[in-house]
């Protein structure tokens, strides 16, 4: 199988995350939306940024484009040092798949699947072996606390411990960024608050977090802030 | 390596997904059981009946020309009152003209076939007496059971005997053993000297296939058929038939021979000669008393329906099939949309289109692969009882069966191919959204 990554190259601004001048717009009928005007941004390894916004702000567009869900209409984004702005479909998915971890609100979990095999999907699709995947998967199962459950089917499960199936499966393949989107949304306070020291405990351990939120207590927990309006940056705070 | 290991996980991925919807899965693969059931059994339904009936005719001889005395049409209304005698048919003269001016014959059979009944003590069975030469055998297998077949010496001498065959023996003779009994024909006694197989009894087939009913006196239909030397048919039954009855209260016919039969010696020979015969037959025959009868020709015509035959069953089974890949794509598409989520998902952990195509696939494939196993058993089974209970011939051929396959193969990814398009073309974006 032909990996289409080029090696990662921190060599020139070392960034992890780099977007410059970057546009979204949707074509609604014959009007024209632009979701995201001139975005520039930059995030270093080991950062924990959380990007805040009211609805409409373009917070869902920047977290398809950071996850590239989406490309560009103009700019650039590099990711770890490769510019992604431009690659091919196939080519995106590789790199979604090797690059970004997901995290969504409602989970997103596959029902028919347990939970081993739900964190394993990501290894799947990255072509490592049955062997090497299962033994990555019990390992990142026991790290958030199911080492007891695998066999378990995500509706056997509580929320909280669905998101942090969730969270065993974004690690699978070691990406450069982990992406949440509103991690805790679905969730009753306590088990967020769980999930919350769990991401804590990965920005201690240097990986780069980026959560989409609109609840100041889980923006609180990042370093820098950035505020969306209207499909810009407004501005940017540091805690 | 890689691709093997992805290829056993896409289909264990299947596998478990058909298993979980177990109901759909079966309901799906009916369609294909029943369309893959119904090609193989149509196919060797039609198989085993055109095989029949090509035997049948083969054994009237691929190189054999038959010539049969028919009545002239004209003659049945010519006859206006009173008696008249009717004079028509072939003649010893046509055989000695055919034998001497067709190169390439092997043999000439000349027959005479009268309906008659024969009696033995108080059993009664009517039948064809065949009255003809001691070389008949050599134009049409002739599977001597016990005893002989005609000599040259009982032709010549003119003697009382007869070789019956199994069928007019197991009627006649249910204790005695039938060789060296008398057996009474009209009104004369022969003497049985030998026992044939039933499947040399040419006369019922060839009027099957020539449409010709045998003309049967006692209006019973005939049982079997008894060989005595055409020497002693002469003599014994003359050639003058008096039948009473009817309109004009009797009629008379004077028939010399029913039956010329000459075999070429090869196949290629046989077109050729049957122009040669009725070039011969045309100038002493102005009436039309006489049909030829080709069996090669019925053979290409037989082959030729067989084909006509295999196609119209085959079209039909194929329409069911095609019925049943369109309930497998309908499913598959209800699969799609009700997945579309986990279509997102997997996209969004890196899943590309390309994978997306080769799981939706890899269901409809095990599908119908699945289907067309259990059609293919469950039609293999159907000709079976079809034979077994309705005595009908039939034949599987593997062509048949790898046709059955290919085809469920084909409709797999035809059906499969643009449902499982459609799931990887779905937006990632909006998939995830989908609630």
């Amino acid at each position: 199988m032909q990996r289409s990554q080029a090696p990662i190259d921190f060599s020139g601004n070392g960034h992890i995350l780099n977007m410059q001048n970057l546009c979204k717009s949707y074509q609604l009928g014959t009007v024209e939306v632009k979701a995201l005007r001139d975005i520039n941004l930059t995030i270093n390894q080991g950062d924990y940024v959380a990007i805040m916004g009211p609805s409409g702000s373009g917070k869902s567009t920047l977290l398809n484009m950071i996850g590239c869900l989406d490309r560009p209409t103009s700019g650039d984004y590099f990711l770890g040092g490769q510019d992604v702005s431009k690659l091919e479909d196939d080519d995106l998915s590789l790199i979604r798949g090797a690059r970004i971890g997901f995290i969504f609100q409602s989970f997103n979990l596959i029902s028919q699947l347990n939970i081993i095999e739900n964190i394993q999907i990501p290894m799947f699709y990255q072509s490592i072996s049955e062997h090497d995947s299962e033994q990555r998967a019990r390992e990142l199962a026991a790290m958030v606390g199911l080492g007891q459950r695998l066999k378990h089917k995500p509706s056997e499960l509580s929320g909280g411990q669905q998101q942090r199936v969730a969270i065993a499966r974004s690690l699978a393949n070691d990406p450069l960024i982990i992406l949440a989107d509103e991690p805790t949304g679905n969730l009753d306070s306590e088990s967020g608050a769980d999930i919350l020291r769990i991401l804590d405990d990965l920005h201690s351990q240097t990986k780069t977090l980026i959560t989409v939120t609109h609840d100041d207590n889980i923006a609180a927990h990042a370093e820098r802030v950035i505020h969306l309006f209207d499909g810009k940056i407004e501005k940017e705070e540091y805690n | 390596m890689m691709i093997t290991f992805r290829l056993k996980r896409t289909i264990k991925l299947g596998l478990k997904s058909l298993w979980m919807h177990k109901l759909r899965s079966i309901l799906t693969a009916l369609g294909i059981i029943f369309g893959v059931s119904s090609v193989i059994a149509m196919l060797a339904i039609g198989e085993g009946a055109s095989q029949k009936a090509q035997a049948d005719i083969a054994r009237l001889g691929s190189q054999n020309i038959i010539i049969k005395t028919i009545k002239p049409p004209q003659d049945q209304t010519a006859s206006g009152a009173g008696t008249q005698m009717l004079d028509y048919g072939l003649t010893y003269e046509d055989a000695e003209r055919l034998h001497y001016s067709i190169p390439n014959v092997q043999v000439i059979v000349p027959s005479r076939i009268i309906s008659q009944e024969v009696w033995y003590r108080n059993k009664k069975v009517s039948t064809e007496i065949i009255g003809t030469v001691p070389w008949y055998p050599e134009s049409t297998p002739v599977n001597v059971q016990t005893g002989r077949f005609i000599s040259n010496i009982d032709n010549q001498y003119m003697q009382g005997i007869c070789v019956i065959d199994e069928e007019v023996a197991d009627r006649l003779f249910v204790l005695d053993y039938p060789l060296h009994q008398d057996i009474k024909i009209g009104s004369d006694y022969y003497r049985v000297v030998g026992v044939v197989s039933k499947h040399s009894a040419v006369a019922s087939e060839e009027d099957k296939v020539s449409g010709t009913q045998s003309k049967n006196t006692q209006g019973g239909s005939n049982v079997g058929n008894i060989y005595i030397p055409l020497t002693t048919a002469r003599v014994r039954f003359g050639e003058i038939n008096v039948q009473f009855g009817g309109s004009t209260g009797a009629s008379i016919e004077k028939v010399e021979l029913q039956e010329i039969i000459i075999k070429v010696g090869s196949v290629d020979r046989v077109l050729p000669t049957r122009e040669i015969v009725e070039a011969v037959l045309n100038r002493f025959h102005k009436k039309e008393d006489y049909q030829i009868i080709v069996p090669l020709e019925l053979l290409r015509q037989a082959k030729a329906l067989a084909r006509i035959f295999n196609i119209v069953l085959g079209s039909i089974a194929a329409i069911s099939l095609l019925v049943g890949g369109i309930g497998i794509m309908n499913i598959m598409l209800a699969t799609v949309s009700e997945r579309t989520r986990e279509i997102g998902i997997r996209r969004a952990l890196g899943a590309k289109k390309r994978d997306i195509i080769m799981q939706f696939l890899s269901e409809t494939l095990l599908l119908t692969f699945s289907g067309g196993i259990l059609g293919i058993i469950l039609g293999s089974a159907i000709p079976f009882f079809v034979t077994y209970f309705g005595k009908q011939p039939t034949d599987i051929t593997p062509s048949a069966l790898i046709l059955a396959f290919g085809i469920s193969a084909v409709i797999g990814v035809t059906f499969g191919i643009y449902p499982a398009y459609r799931a990887a073309n779905m937006d990632p974006i909006e998939s995830l959204r989908h609630e």
